[in-house]
């Protein structure tokens, strides 16, 4: 039986974990690798590591600590932030990432898209795309952490990603995010209608029952959540046996 | 020593980390001096199956593998590793494999699922294996791939997974070879169990 998938996130800065609400009060919370560790002893199916540092010489840090966490964790994982060349991918694969995250250099370049999945294939691309609700519906692709709106499409952007050879989305959507009401399930319907390719659910996630919902509404392949396993609100492993009580298949 | 066979495709990173977690003594080479060495080799991959066959053929390593799998040297391959222990595939052309294993290499067509099959399933028993006497059950394995081997014989079959209609070939025997579809490096304590197998206990 094939299994829905919990993905919990970390998010790096000069090689330490850090917790903060929209990049304001960051708070150091520990190593990557003891963090990452814990969370493969829960059971977690994948992890995502999204590099939130600015500069080139702190993103040598994340190599390292991309390294660090290959040789210690034996589930697939997913780097992020600041990608933006395919040079920048063959850099993380090399270092032990199974996958990387392309999100604002995607939009600004689409080559890379194509151009990463033809060297390296397309199981190592997700595209990772910020969307929020247009007032006039439908939703837009936003850049830069979620502060600039591109004025694209979502669904034409991921229509397109996929072509050029995406090989899965990683959805989040800014009008849920932070709010812990659950997923932003009319958005992840529209563009996993859309899509062969599987869709990574993220934003919103405040409670078992949203892992549930997400899963029965069929709008998702995985979720994944970031503070709510940091804050220690819930184990991997609860949501876990909380979704096999329900039915959805999982890995335990 | 166990070598694993650089022929500049895939994570052989992973598999080495894997490898080095148990303790097992391994080195990434294409190098024939060095794979003589070697008492077992894992063939790993990521990519299309017509690049990793002229890959190999290019470093002059297809057929020093192939008579040397032959005479009995055991041969692990991981994902399209394992796709070119078969005998073709008609991935972007029709593009010949080693013939270790009969059976063939095809996409997966199901429109109810996603392709390509992503993520953790069930590897379930096709015949009473080592593997299953080790593990104590039927592991949840990493997949990631687009397409899958078809026409094999039922006794070479260990272990499959099921997607949609699909019935994955996951896990395959033939004499000195074996194969796994998922990514046993990748397929957390389970997964590291059967790559110790293969280190330890296989032929």
């Amino acid at each position: 039986m094939h299994t829905r998938r919990i993905i919990p996130c970390l998010d790096v800065m000069n090689g330490k974990v850090v917790k903060g609400i929209n990049f304001v009060g960051l708070k150091e919370v520990g190593d990557p690798v003891q963090l990452a560790r814990e969370y493969y002893l829960q059971q977690a199916d994948e992890l995502v590591f999204l590099d939130i540092t600015a500069t080139h010489e702190q993103r040598d840090t994340m190599v390292k600590v991309v390294e660090q966490v290959a040789k210690e964790i034996f589930i697939p994982f997913t780097v992020g932030g600041g990608i933006r060349t395919v040079e920048d991918i063959r850099k993380m694969l090399l270092a032990g990432a199974d996958k990387v995250s392309l999100n604002s250099a995607a939009i600004k370049n689409p080559e890379v898209i194509s151009q990463g999945a033809k060297l390296f294939g397309s199981q190592c691309i997700v595209l990772a795309i910020d969307a929020k609700k247009r007032e006039n519906g439908g939703w837009n692709v936003y850049v830069r952490g979620g502060r600039e709106d591109t004025g694209i499409d979502l669904l034409e952007w991921v229509k397109k990603g996929v072509s050029l050879g995406a090989g899965e989305i990683l959805l989040t959507s800014m009008d849920a995010d932070g709010t812990k009401k659950g997923f932003d399930i009319e958005m992840l319907k529209a563009v996993h209608n859309i899509c062969h390719v599987p869709v990574i659910a993220s934003g919103g996630c405040g409670s078992l029952y949203h892992f549930e919902e997400v899963f029965k509404e069929d709008c998702a392949e995985a979720a994944l959540a970031a503070s709510l396993f940091h804050y220690k609100e819930l184990s991997v492993m609860d949501v876990k046996k909380h979704l096999e009580k329900e039915g959805i298949p999982v890995r335990l | 020593m166990i070598g694993i066979i650089d022929y500049g495709m895939g994570n052989l990173r992973s598999v080495e980390n894997a490898l080095h977690k148990l303790k097992v003594d391994c080195v990434i080479t294409s190098q024939k001096e060095v794979l003589d060495q070697c008492q077992k080799w894992i063939l790993p991959g990521v990519g299309a199956f017509p690049d990793c066959i002229s890959n190999l053929k290019k470093m002059d390593l297809f057929d020093y593998i192939k008579d040397s799998v032959n005479n009995g040297k055991p041969l692990l391959g991981i994902c399209l590793g394992m796709q070119a222990l078969f005998e073709y595939s008609t991935e972007m052309e029709y593009c010949q494999g080693f013939g270790f294993i009969k059976g063939n290499i095809q996409l997966m067509e199901d429109l109810n699922v996603r392709i390509p099959h992503i993520g953790w399933n069930q590897l379930e028993k096709n015949q009473d294996h080592d593997i299953y006497s080790i593990l104590g059950h039927e592991p949840y394995v990493y997949f990631v791939h687009s397409y899958y081997a078809q026409d094999y014989e039922d006794k070479d079959l260990i272990g499959y997974s099921v997607y949609g209609d699909l019935k994955i070939c996951g896990l395959v025997q033939h004499k000195n070879v074996l194969g796994c579809q998922f990514h046993p490096e990748k397929s957390a304590e389970d997964g590291l169990k059967i790559l110790k197998y293969f280190v330890e206990d296989f032929v």
